[in-house]
């Protein structure tokens, strides 16, 4: 496991943390805390939870927390809104982005991007600056510029969708980024085009959360802490060396370590 | 377009699932909101006695100095309309309306000529003011020709001089029964006759003004038109009547808006619209219904009952609706088609959107005589809160009907769990080499599409305007840019409230 000068305050504190949906509990006591520059992975099967606590994170309005606290930059933010949270700096990569019928993607970007960027007191950009911007972030995920003018992800393939993901984390510049699957449904070439867009536009000061099945994804961008979850809990921390030790042990593995405890 | 023509309330999210919405206060929460057009003008106004027989006709003709054809034309109407029966088919549910405690002709007190806008009462000139429809001189919209009404009377229009000077006569009805009565003998009740249904009748026996427009031959008109119609009166009903004429090869587009005061009880507004293209002549017409729709429960609002619909009487002429319909307690109201000239074309496009406890039943008749006619309609109809939102419309394909082609697509946006759509396209063919398509969809505003919309920072009733928007960016889209405007502000404050 590597060790890093925790000298600064970190921007995610997961404390202790229940939380259910109709009266079902997803998270049965989950604690992670990120420093910035840090990359964490979590892995673990289907229904463990990953997916979950990436969008308690982020505010999903049908999950409860029973107990425990989200803490961000030192606040407490278990009750605030998704766009609060997300103008504040938390972004949420979908495993599946949702599609918006009649709402172009251009316009979606720049209110979205406007409004992080009116919480930090930046100035907000008209279209024709916008349009500058976004035309330099396409860049990093080559995506084409007339995915611009179309409804937000319909008709996307997989890959685009991802991609778009990917855009907007480069647009929003958010301080810590939960992403959740990007490279579940991606070709190769996609994998290697999303992963180098994220270690582009991550830096010292943002933390990233990557939840994924595979080291595909991890031998691209390698990450400081692997987590592995199961029945709604983290089992298990180790450093990048745990995710190849899970990909050659496969679950069965961490089903035991669960009989352990 | 701009996105964020909606401000809604802030609703609690956390626990806000509009996809199963139960929580009734939060409904209501998102679903109210003051109507900004609601006030009164406190004006000196002459009204004649309450009710409706042949001496109140006559009475309303005289005050109007209409010539003898017109009068009779009136007397005709009202005794088909004795005869007739307030239509029930309608997907509506509306206490009785009685038709002899309705005042049917109402007027702000004015000198007798006015030969310019700066005598006009001020106080009129200011509530258009208020409205956003200012029509003096100085402060005149610089593109658009204005008819203002008030009540029953037209109060001013503007730019009439520079319009004719391309020989376009834009006035009110009253003064074209004085100045061109040959066209108003000519054409009036050709499209929509008398005996066509109860309000046409209605109206036909009572308008009391309205709106004239002649473009001539070969004239593209310079600028757009819009009347502006303004109830004020508690109780007299508000009976306008629009005729528009484009002769060979002309096009004119013409815009209309409509808002009222809140009162406690309802007011009846039975307009009717008749246009007229000949040859390659095109009338785009296109309006944004706001009267006053009556609070959250469902009481005051306008009983909105109008009958809309053109000619296409020449080759390759064409006839396109547009509307925003959100506003009325009630809307009855299917701007219509007639293609009889060949290769002529008809349109509809509309949003209507309801919410609290307004009805509506809107939609549009194509109906295709001419060979190879094309028609297009694309409704979309937002229901909110407790109200009902109907489309109906009728596609027929006459016998020499050929290579007709229609394409119809009717969607709805449900938001909430009490407020219901219906579509009910009625599809008459009597031709089979013609071709009729429809599509239809229904949904709701998902949980998710919020959600995802709100992790990037986008406020939750900006998430709802963009979607709304976008569901209606077809309809916005046919707009003229002039209007595109207004439509979105006066949708926006219908919405305020109404969704999000």
């Amino acid at each position: 496991m590597q060790s890093k000068m925790k000298e600064s305050d970190p921007i995610l504190e997961v404390q202790n943390l229940f939380a259910s949906t109709d009266n079902l509990p997803i998270l049965k006591g989950v604690s992670m805390t990120v420093y910035p520059g840090e990359i964490h992975a979590i892995m673990g099967r289907n229904g463990c939870g990953k997916s979950t606590l990436s969008k308690i994170i982020a505010g999903h309005p049908s999950y409860n927390i029973t107990k425990g606290n989200i803490k961000f930059s030192g606040e407490n933010i278990n009750s605030l809104e998704p766009e609060d949270r997300a103008q504040s700096g938390i972004f949420l990569g979908f495993q599946y982005p949702i599609e918006i019928p009649g709402v172009s993607n251009l316009e979606f970007l720049r209110v979205s991007t406007n409004a992080r960027r009116k919480y930090l007191n930046k100035e907000e950009l008209d279209t024709f600056d916008f349009e500058e911007l976004v035309k330099e972030k396409l860049e990093l995920v080559k995506m084409d510029h007339a995915f611009l003018s179309r409804s937000v992800n319909q008709g996307f393939s997989g890959g685009e969708k991802k991609r778009n993901e990917i855009l907007q984390m480069a647009l929003l510049q958010p301080k810590i980024a939960i992403l959740d699957e990007t490279d579940s449904g991606l070709d190769i070439d996609a994998l290697r085009i999303v992963a180098s867009g994220i270690k582009k536009i991550s830096n010292a000061q943002t933390g990233i959360i990557l939840i994924t099945h595979y080291q595909r994804l991890l031998d691209e961008i390698e990450p400081d802490y692997v987590h592995v979850m199961a029945d709604g809990q983290i089992i298990k921390t180790g450093g990048s060396d745990l995710a190849l030790e899970l990909e050659e042990k496969g679950y069965e593995w961490t089903d035991n370590l669960i009989k352990e405890t | 377009m701009g996105v964020s023509f909606v401000k809604v309330y802030r609703a609690n999210c956390n626990k806000f699932i509009l996809d199963n919405m139960v929580n009734e206060n939060l409904v209501k929460d998102v679903v109210t909101e003051p109507y900004k057009y609601g006030f009164v003008t406190d004006i000196e106004t002459e009204k004649i006695a309450k009710g409706l027989n042949e001496d109140i006709i006559k009475l309303i003709s005289l005050k109007k100095e209409e010539p003898k054809y017109l009068l009779d034309f009136r007397l005709k109407a009202f005794k088909k309309w004795q005869k007739m029966k307030e239509p029930d088919w309608a997907q509506l549910g509306y206490k009785q309306i009685d038709y002899q405690d309705i005042i049917y002709y109402s007027a702000p007190k004015q000198k007798e000529k006015i030969s310019s806008l700066d005598e006009v009462d001020p106080k009129l000139l200011e509530t258009f003011d208020k409205l956003g429809i200012p029509l003096t001189e100085q402060k005149k919209l610089t593109n658009v020709a204005v008819d203002a009404v008030f009540d029953s009377v037209s109060i001013a229009t503007t730019f009439r001089e520079e319009l004719a000077e391309h020989g376009v006569i834009f006035c009110s009805i009253s003064e074209a029964v004085k100045n061109h009565s040959d066209l108003i003998e000519k054409y009036l009740g050709t499209v929509v006759p008398a005996s066509d249904n109860y309000f046409a009748a209605l109206n036909s026996a009572v308008f009391s003004d309205g709106s004239f427009v002649y473009i001539p031959k070969g004239v593209t008109c310079p600028m757009d038109l819009s009347s502006y119609f303004r109830i004020n009166s508690g109780d007299s009903g508000q009976f306008e009547r629009t005729l528009i004429i484009a002769e060979e090869s002309s096009s004119v587009s013409y815009l209309e808006g409509c808002t009222a005061p809140m009162f406690d009880t309802n007011t009846l507004h039975a307009a009717v619209v008749e246009l007229i293209a000949l040859d390659d002549a095109s009338i785009k017409y296109s309006t944004v219904q706001n009267w006053y729709a009556g609070d959250e429960e469902g009481v005051g609002g306008i009983f909105n009952f109008v009958t809309k619909r053109g000619k296409c009487l020449g080759k390759r002429s064409k006839i396109s609706w547009s509307q925003v319909e959100t506003g009325s307690a009630i809307t009855w109201k299917y701007p219509s088609c007639l293609l009889l000239g060949e290769e002529s074309v008809g349109e509809f496009y509309s949003v209507a959107l309801t919410n609290n406890l307004q009805q509506a039943d809107t939609g549009t008749k194509m109906i295709h005589i001419g060979p190879k006619t094309k028609s297009t309609i694309v409704s979309k109809g937002i229901s909110a809160g407790n109200s009902i939102n109907s489309y109906r419309g009728l596609v027929k394909m006459g016998s020499k009907a050929t290579g007709a082609r229609n394409y119809s697509q009717c969607d709805s946006m449900l938001i909430g769990d009490q407020a219901s759509a219906n579509t009910f396209p009625y599809i008459k063919s009597q031709q089979p080499n013609s071709e009729i398509e429809h599509e239809a969809s229904t949904c709701r505003i998902s949980e998710d599409q919020l959600f995802y919309l709100q992790s990037r920072g986008i406020e939750f009733e900006e998430a709802i305007s963009m979607m709304v928007s976008g569901f209606c960016r077809d309809v916005f889209n046919q707009l003229p840019m002039e209007f595109a405007a207004e439509a979105d502000k006066l949708l926006a404050l219908k919405l305020e409230g109404s969704v999000g």
